[in-house]
């Protein structure tokens, strides 16, 4: 009776301490649901979902407290995408997906006054006080936050036209034709 | 020699339909009006123009500059004048345009000075090099950059150079041509390639199809005294894909998503090596080509034709009948149709097929795949296609890539031998295209997260330095007010003192009277008047200096923003007038 109760004691504190020991050994840092969401989020920082960058849009969804569609970058393949991954039911989106687009300045008009430099997420664009500004067309993706803090509205943004290198393949289409 | 051949699975037995194109010798094709060469014709870097609009140019003069070792020269195909380096549609089953010079010939057509490169003398890095200048890329189709395949991996010895002269698409007889016709010159070009490779054993791939090109490689092999071996394979499709004829040649598989290169294994073909030839012996960089030009044509022949010729001009030698409803590019299996013939001929083309509804019927409608495994039965590389099918048409790209349709060739036999008359290879080129795409986005926006993390960081670190600062000044002036009150009441006292000192001159001038006041501003005007010329002149002096080696991108993109500042001007009337007024006034007055 007494042997048992000793093993028994042994074995819990065996055991207990093993799995205290893995809990510090084998901490994960951060919440790797996050890092996954946060993954398939476009990386535009937008702030179009109501959180200030796709980081902390990918905390709140994974806290539960956000929606899966309130991304209009990452499109209905973005919440698709975000609705394999959690489990959640496929939910259109909230606002209007738009094409890709880039942001362009219009160095004529522009006052060198470095608003859209500092309201940039991506650092996508050049210049300096008083110096004429551009953006570097690779680099921007599209989060049209450049456009409100600009004075002279210079700003626009223009879709991005199909070239060879960004050129796809369509799916195959049959054209239905009636039988003879 | 007797030589074991060993053979892939797979593949199909189509209608060759190659005689007609044979019956005549190569052609001349003759100039035409305008030729459009586009910057952009290898695997790699689009090259960069080293021409301007106006400027006049020789036969085999350097157009366009390799951008960097994986890239590729242009060069013009005859003597005349640039007209514009603009957009033009380029051959591409898109129809999109793509950079491409402008030239109107002289009539002339009159080389540069041709050096011819003694390469036994040179240093092989520097061949290659020579050879990248003279645009040698691959003519097989894939235009991939020739002097990087000539580049000898350090850890593998190249046992077996694989020269393919197979050409197993239908219809396309123009390496058969070429094998026929100039076989001393490729031969002699597989040994420039040799000697760059170090390889041990020369093997010429070329299908039993075709027993006058094997009749004359040998000859030319014997009459050189070289220890090639002149292979026949048998004819079966894709016996001319690169991996097909190793596996035919040397037995050895190259596997999944590797290069035959790891294997000690090199493929060129037989056009390529010609051109290099020709490039090295003569001096002459790639500005023709011979294209195949048969189908529903009235002249169905090979031709010698120049790189950048319109291919509606092109296609007019052969005079298509009436009944053509489309072109193809590159051969029924494999190649595509052009969506418009104002597109040039490029490297790429090997041969253009003139389409009727009697020789390519449509297809009939496409029927639910009933799992047959054809597809299988047929595919070169033992894939599953209808595997492939499957998620290519669900769109679960992950699957497809699991399923290795990056290893699919697109030759076209599953599509081929589909009772279904699925157009599997549609599928596949869709899935691989969305693939790609993703990649590329993916790649965006880890970039763009990257840049976004480390801006917050920056920012970070400037909103503490700033603390920083500030906490040190405040504890600098705390420490200032301790060491004593009473200066810091003086300077309290003398500050509205200073204030009321500067506040003085106007008040000054008013009662010196208005002769002092104008010498004063005149001298202020005349001031301002000099920095602003000082200004002026530097802008002027200020040209951009960093102009040489544009990419073609970064050129236009240059043009447009020079165009939008001119439209812009011109909207707005002439910058506002430096004020040249007042400072005459003021020198009158004075």
């Amino acid at each position: 009776m007494i042997a048992s109760l000793a093993i028994m004691a042994l074995g819990a504190i065996v055991l207990g301490a093993a799995l205290g020991y893995a809990s510090i050994k084998f901490k994960v840092e951060g919440d790797p649901l996050v890092e996954k969401i946060d993954a398939i989020l476009p990386q535009t920082q937008c702030g179009q979902c109501g959180y200030p960058g796709c980081k902390p849009y990918a905390e709140a969804i994974s806290s539960g407290e956000a929606e899966i569609n309130l991304c209009p970058p990452g499109g209905m393949d973005g919440v698709r995408k975000l609705a394999d991954l959690l489990g959640r039911e496929v939910k259109p989106l909230v606002a209007e997906e738009k094409p890709k687009q880039v942001a362009i300045i219009d160095e004529q008009t522009c006052i060198g006054c470095t608003l859209c430099i500092q309201a940039c997420p991506v650092d996508a664009i050049v210049g300096a006080a008083k110096q004429m500004h551009t953006i570097i067309g690779p680099l921007c993706t599209g989060c049209e936050l450049c456009i409100p803090p600009c004075p002279v509205e210079c700003i626009r943004m223009e879709p991005l036209s199909e070239n060879l290198e960004n050129w796809k393949w369509k799916y195959p289409v049959v054209a239905i034709r009636r039988a003879a | 020699m007797l030589q074991r051949l060993f053979s892939f699975k797979g593949g199909v037995k189509p209608q060759t339909g190659k005689s007609p194109s044979v019956q005549e010798a190569i052609g001349l094709a003759p100039l035409p009006e305008r030729f459009y060469v586009p910057l952009h014709q290898s695997i790699g870097g689009a090259a960069n123009p080293l021409v301007r609009p106006g400027e006049t140019v020789g036969k085999g003069q350097l157009i366009g500059g390799a951008d960097g070792w994986m890239s590729s020269a242009v060069h013009a195909p005859t003597s005349g004048r640039v007209l514009a380096i603009e957009d033009h549609v380029a051959t591409h089953p898109s129809g999109l345009s793509t950079l491409s010079v402008v030239i109107e010939p002289d009539g002339s057509d009159e080389w540069v000075e041709r050096k011819p490169i003694d390469y036994r003398r040179l240093p092989p890095e520097r061949v290659r090099e020579m050879l990248r200048d003279a645009g040698v890329v691959g003519l097989g189709g894939a235009v991939f950059p020739s002097h990087a395949k000539l580049t000898p991996a350090k850890s593998v010895t190249v046992e077996d150079l694989v020269i393919n002269g197979a050409e197993c698409e239908p219809f396309m007889t123009c390496d058969d041509m070429l094998m026929r016709e100039r076989a001393d010159e490729t031969v002699r070009g597989i040994a420039i390639f040799r000697e760059l490779l170090a390889a041990q054993r020369v093997l010429i791939g070329i299908e039993d199809n075709k027993p006058e090109a094997i009749a004359a490689m040998r000859a030319a092999v014997e009459r050189l005294q070289l220890d090639y071996a002149v292979v026949a394979v048998p004819t079966r499709y894709p016996a001319g894909g690169a991996k097909q004829l190793i596996r035919v040649l040397t037995g050895k598989e190259v596997p999944a998503s590797r290069r035959s290169t790891e294997l000690g294994v090199q493929c060129f073909n037989v056009a390529t090596v010609y051109t290099a030839y020709r490039a090295l012996e003569f001096g002459e960089p790639v500005i023709s080509r011979t294209v195949t030009l048969t189908g529903n044509v009235a002249h169905p022949r090979n031709w010698d034709v120049r790189i950048g010729t319109p291919l509606r001009e092109f296609v007019a030698l052969a005079e298509p009948r009436h009944d053509t409803n489309a072109f193809l590019m590159g051969g029924p299996m494999m190649g595509f149709a052009l969506p418009s013939l104002d597109a040039p001929v490029v490297k790429a083309t090997n041969c253009i097929i003139a389409g009727s509804a009697g020789l390519f019927p449509p297809n009939p409608p496409e029927m639910p795949c009933i799992r047959c495994g054809a597809c299988a039965e047929a595919c070169p590389h033992e894939l599953q296609p209808f595997e492939l099918y499957w998620f290519s048409r669900a769109r679960i790209f992950g699957k497809t890539q699991e399923y290795h349709i990056f290893d699919c060739i697109e030759c076209g036999c599953c599509s081929y031998v589909c009772p279904s008359h699925i157009p599997l290879v549609q599928y596949f080129r869709f899935a691989k295209s969305e693939i790609w795409a993703r990649e590329r986005e993916k790649k965006a926006a880890d970039a763009a997260k990257a840049r976004f993390e480390l801006r917050n960081a920056r920012e970070e670190r400037e909103k503490e330095e700033k603390a920083e600062r500030l906490a040190k000044a405040a504890a600098a002036k705390a420490a200032e007010r301790k060491a004593g009150a009473l200066p810091a009441g003086d300077e309290a006292e003398g500050s509205p003192r200073a204030r009321g000192a500067h506040d003085t001159p106007p008040a000054t001038v008013d009662a010196a009277g208005s002769a002092g006041t104008l010498d004063a501003e005149a001298l202020k005007r005349a001031t301002i008047q000099a920095a602003m010329e000082r200004a002026r002149a530097q802008r002027a002096e200020q040209a951009a200096r960093n102009i040489d080696s544009l990419t073609p991108a970064q050129a236009k993109e240059i043009a447009a923003v020079d165009a939008r500042r001119a439209r812009l001007a011109s909207a707005t009337g002439a910058p506002p007038a430096p004020p040249e007024s007042p400072l005459d006034k003021a020198a009158s007055g004075d």
